[in-house]
This record gives structure tokens, C-alpha cells and sequence, in this order.
């Protein structure tokens, strides 16, 4: 599946042992598709040796600071997340 | 060539420390890459050499390039990578360079809170506290602490974008030009643009 920019996205809560590039801050938070950078090799395979393939959409990903700390104010932060972290909201 | 195809910059932060100092784990990974003939020495080497050859001053004429030339300017937020060629500056290995602009309404500023992502080939090597924990959690829960720590005041009504680099994507701010530039040079004004001013932790210098 692939994103559209200005889409409604949450990050998969899902644990994941060793090598990955989703920071646990943004975990399980609905954020917004801001643009898409292209396919690219994954990461996660390719630490461990492998060649990365398929190769992943990734996306960058708006979020409201609010919906990431209790207390924040408007303010935005935006993640760079691989597609199978993406789930359509 | 060395091999630029990693996408990922180290070293880590110990997260969970295991009492190896830094040096001595870097150390063994080496011996064992090259055992294992991922790398060779003479690769490891050119690659030390590539990175501490490289210089904020780079990034700065971008960014002054960006502010005598609005056509320029819009080539290089379409296309970093692209863009630096034009002046036949070294992009670097990452794929994607990214500019983000700096405006009387928006602010951003760069951290990697995985490690320490970076655009080194228009900067250099990153700052020690670019690397460190608190700058790397912060910048993401309290940003505007964070610039007011470094000297910059943002008004309530500027939108702050802290981006988070942990992937492919390097990310170069063009901070906004001061005012009482008008009158200079493409050169000197690349002199006023600060490596901080790149990362959206501080503003240029003011001329003086």
C-alpha cells in the first residue's frame, strides 16, 4: 500500500527486536504523510546481512507535538518512517 | 572508491553501556571487518579522510547562493543534492539531501534521535552535543527549551518543524538572511552562515 501525502497514518505499536529505525517515541501515534522520499533498501534486513529487499517506501511523517507528550505545545515534529511501520488510518 | 553505500552515520551513543569505552569497540569491529573482508584498511582510511576533509563552509555557500539567487534558492529546496553539484560541491553518499527554509513563520531545526545522522558532506563531522543524549531526546520533547538554550527566542506565533533524521534523508536548513545584508557579497555573506545556523540551532551571524 502506498501513502499519500496529507494521508492520515499511525506507526505499528509492535515491538521489534534489534536493529530499527522507528524511535519509540512515535510508536502507536497518528501523524500525517508530509512527503515521500522515494524506495529504499531496508534497513532492518540489511543489518543483519541480508540485501534489503524489498525495498521500502519511506515517508516523512508530521506529528502534533501534543499528540506525542502530555503537555506539549503546537509544535510540530517530523520522523522519517518506512512504509511497513505505516498503518492507514 | 570506499564504500559510501551505508546509510546510517555512526558511532552510537552507548544506549545501554557495557563499560567498552567507545574506542576500544570500534577497534575490534574494524579488526573483525577486515578479517572478514567487508572493508579494507586503506578503505577505512579514505573514508576518515573524505569526512574530516569536509567543512561547514560548503553548506554556507549553498545557503548564500540561496539568498542572492530566489531561482537558485527554489533549485536547492527542490533538489539539494542536484544543487550542490551545480556548484561542484560534494553531495556526499546519501541519497537524498533535503533543504528546509527558515521563514518569518516557520522554524526548523535538525536532530537524529537514533544516533547521529548528519549532513556531513556540506557540514563536516556533527558537534559533540549534536551526538549527545539530552540534545537527542530534547530537541524532540522540548525543542524551544532547547533553542532558547542556544540563544534563539522564537515568537509564539512562529511554527516550529523539529525533524527527525533516522533514515536516508539528510536534512540542511537555510536559515533566514539577517537584515543590514543587503548590500554584500555572495562571499561574504556564505562567512555569516554558521554550521548551527544549519542544523536551525542558532541564527547567522550579524554583520559587523
Amino acid at each position: 500500500m502506498t501513502y499519500q501525502v496529507g494521508q492520515r497514518v499511525r506507526i505499528a505499536a509492535r515491538d521489534h527486536e534489534g536493529h530499527h529505525r522507528t524511535p519509540a517515541y512515535v510508536k502507536g501515534k497518528s501523524g500525517r504523510i508530509e512527503r515521500r522520499h522515494g524506495a529504499f533498501k531496508n534497513p532492518e534486513t540489511r543489518a543483519y546481512g541480508g540485501d534489503g529487499l524489498p525495498q521500502q517506501e519511506l515517508y516523512l511523517v508530521g506529528f502534533d507535538a501534543s499528540d506525542l507528550w502530555p503537555g506539549a505545545s503546537g509544535d510540530r515534529v517530523e520522523v522519517d518512517i518506512y512504509e511497513h511501520w505505516l498503518e492507514a488510518e | 572508491m570506499s564504500d559510501h553505500d551505508h546509510d546510517h552515520d555512526h558511532p552510537h551513543e552507548p544506549i545501554a553501556g557495557d563499560g567498552l569505552p567507545a574506542a576500544a569497540r570500534a577497534q575490534a569491529l574494524e579488526e573483525l571487518l577486515v578479517e572478514k573482508g567487508v572493508v579494507s584498511r586503506t578503505e577505512v582510511r579514505e573514508e576518515i579522510d573524505w569526512l574530516v576533509s569536509r567543512s561547514p563552509a560548503d553548506g554556507a555557500r549553498l545557503v548564500a547562493r540561496a539568498w542572492v539567487d530566489p531561482e537558485f534558492k527554489r533549485r536547492l529546496l527542490d533538489d539539494a543534492r542536484e544543487a550542490a553539484l551545480e556548484l561542484g560541491l560534494d553531495p556526499g553518499p546519501s541519497p537524498v539531501v533535503m533543504a528546509v527554509e527558515n521563514t518569518e513563520t516557520v522554524h526548523h531545526m535538525v536532530v537524529c534521535t537514533l544516533c547521529s545522522c548528519y549532513p556531513r558532506a556540506m557540514l563536516g563531522p556533527p558537534p559533540d552535543w549534536y551526538k549527545s543524549l539530552p540534545y537527542r531526546s530534547r530537541a524532540v520533547s522540548d525543542p524551544r527549551r532547547v533553542l532558547r538554550e542556544f540563544g534563539v527566542e522564537l515568537d509564539e506565533d512562529v511554527e516550529l518543524r523539529v525533524l527527525d533524521s533516522t533514515a536516508n534523508v539528510r536534512y540542511l536548513v537555510v536559515p533566514r538572511r539577517p537584515e543590514g545584508t543587503e548590500g554584500l557579497g555572495e562571499e561574504q555573506l556564505a562567512a555569516l552562515v554558521t554550521r548551527d545556523s544549519m542544523i536551525g540551532v542558532s541564527r547567522p551571524a550579524v554583520p559587523a
